[in-house]
């Protein structure tokens, strides 16, 4: 068997002085979607700021392509392909649409995404490339965060909670221009609340449960069942 | 008459106070930096171009060219090898850190240079002037001047047209996100700081041909800084320029009621805009 692209193994991470991790292990192979759910302080924000680099490991507990990055900065985490869509979107509010866009391209990694095929998928950000990025409106602010992290041309994209605080008609939008981001063979890991959209998207699913994980299967297998076992420990 | 000639002699010192500030101004917008020391930077850049002027037997106006990479590359290490060490949520590290960087420069000058005043010798430019109407106008102030809008404005085209100005806005907004982009704060901030000490070295070898200076004088020409800063409005170029020319306009003013109310005019001014407009004449609308 290959080695997946990202494994993690016995990861222990904090948040703060909390412990949000304890010896986690999941793998995710090339090309897979992986949704991860779970329960608020399950460590699912906690899980994705760990292998971006945002919270420092132990080096071996995270391996990218082989290459152990536990230990890495966040900046030298993107340099090898890794993007990660923040929670709460989190824009450069100093920065136009287009300057957000860029900067998430400043590390000039080759690939399929610059600025028009993101035009192409968001049309709107075109329209509105010179405005300040926080005057969007929520949704299209989702789509600016989307597009910042492709324009690094990623290996491994990771979005945390990209329908957080959006309207469902908004959140509709968004998942539907998923497929066009993630069929290209892109590897994605996809935080989600709403179980049912996580489990629209992607191949597999782990569900989190007070920093374990509780369940790992194929998407298109687990049962509702299983899942509410897994997401409330009952 | 007399008024109106010191509101432009006034303009004109302001363009100095307004290279003052706008290093001031730089390092604390890109990463909330106050730095005590920078009056003492600015003496430094002085000494370090007087230095260069013996050595090398040229003008002030030569040393320019060396004095500016060498201020930038002692920025840089400065910041990377200690100041960067200090950051983090508390801002009175950094604070404290670069207090006692301002003790020590000021004493290793005290102990170089001896507290003897110096001063850049520029030549006949110093004394030069020309009249335009009634007013006598000094060539060296209008130089001074002009350099001040240049350096305003270029520090302007950097922060708001090049890659690097992108990667100071995004890292003074978020400085985590900043990284996820692959911007290593650590280079970032030592690339503000030798930007910040390059403008630096314009302003203290300036200083140093308009007046005479001394290891001790770097804390009055902070507090100039400052006011200017502060007066324009935190995180305006163009404001800190307005602030430094209200300044030197006060101060002329000042000067011209009686010769003691010089400085003490420029503090009251600065007092009375703190006092109406805490946040200065131009402050960013996002701040």
């Amino acid at each position: 068997m290959p080695e997946p692209l990202l494994s993690i193994e016995g990861l222990d991470a904090h948040y703060g002085d909390f412990q949000a991790l304890y010896g986690l292990l999941m793998q995710v192979a090339q090309g897979e979607v992986t949704a991860v759910i779970g329960a608020n302080g399950a460590g699912k924000t906690t899980l994705m700021r760990s292998v971006s680099g945002l919270i420092r490991n132990q080096p071996q507990a995270i391996r990218f392509k082989g290459q152990p990055i536990g230990d890495l900065r966040a900046d030298q985490v993107a340099a090898l392909g890794i993007a990660l869509v923040p929670e709460g979107r989190l824009l450069f509010p100093s920065l136009s649409v287009e300057e957000n866009l860029i900067i998430g391209g400043q590390l000039g990694r080759p690939g399929p995404w610059n600025l028009p095929r993101l035009y192409d998928l968001f049309p709107i950000l075109r329209e509105r490339r010179h405005v300040p990025a926080t005057e969007l409106s929520g949704g299209q602010q989702q789509m600016v965060a989307i597009g910042r992290a492709l324009m690094s041309n990623p290996d491994l994209l990771m979005m945390d909670e990209i329908s957080l605080g959006l309207a469902p008609v908004v959140i509709k939008s968004i998942y539907e221009a998923l497929p066009g981001i993630v069929g290209e063979g892109l590897t994605a890991i996809v935080v989600e609340q709403d179980i049912a959209k996580a489990l629209s998207v992607s191949s597999r699913v782990t569900c989190l449960q007070e920093g374990r994980v509780s369940l790992s299967g194929a998407s298109a297998e687990v049962t509702r069942d299983a899942i509410s076992r897994a997401y409330f420990g009952v | 008459m007399d008024w109106v000639n010191a509101v432009v002699q006034g303009t004109l010192l302001g363009g100095l106070y307004a290279m003052f500030a706008a290093g001031l101004s730089l390092i604390f917008g890109v990463m909330r930096l106050v730095n005590i020391a920078h009056g003492d930077l600015i003496v430094l850049s002085a000494y370090v171009a007087l230095s260069g002027a013996m050595l090398l037997g040229v003008s002030p106006f030569v040393v320019l060219i060396l004095a500016v990479p060498v201020m930038a590359a002692f920025g840089y290490l400065l910041q990377r090898l200690v100041l960067n060490r200090t950051m983090g949520d508390d801002i009175l590290p950094p604070l404290l850190v670069t207090f006692g960087l301002s003790v020590i420069i000021q004493n290793a000058l005290l102990a170089a240079y001896s507290a003897d005043p110096q001063k850049l010798q520029a030549g006949d430019i110093e004394t030069a002037a020309f009249a335009i109407g009634p007013i006598t106008v000094g060539v060296m102030p209008v130089i001074v001047f002009a350099t001040a809008v240049a350096v305003i404005a270029g520090l302007q085209w950097v922060f708001y047209h090049t890659a690097l100005g992108r990667a100071f806005r995004a890292t003074s907004d978020r400085q985590d996100i900043a990284q996820l982009m692959g911007l290593n704060r650590a280079h970032v901030f030592g690339l503000a700081m030798a930007l910040s000490m390059a403008v630096t070295a314009v302003a203290g070898v300036f200083l140093g041909m308009r007046t005479s200076f001394d290891p001790a004088i770097g804390g009055s020409r902070l507090i100039f800084g400052f006011e200017a800063v502060i007066i324009g409005g935190l995180g305006n170029l163009w404001g800190t320029l307005a602030g430094g020319v209200i300044l030197g306009v006060a101060q002329t003013l000042g000067a011209k009621l009686h010769p003691g109310f010089q400085v003490l005019a420029g503090h009251v001014v600065f007092l009375f805009i703190l006092a109406v407009r805490p946040r200065g004449l131009f402050p960013r609308i996002d701040g």
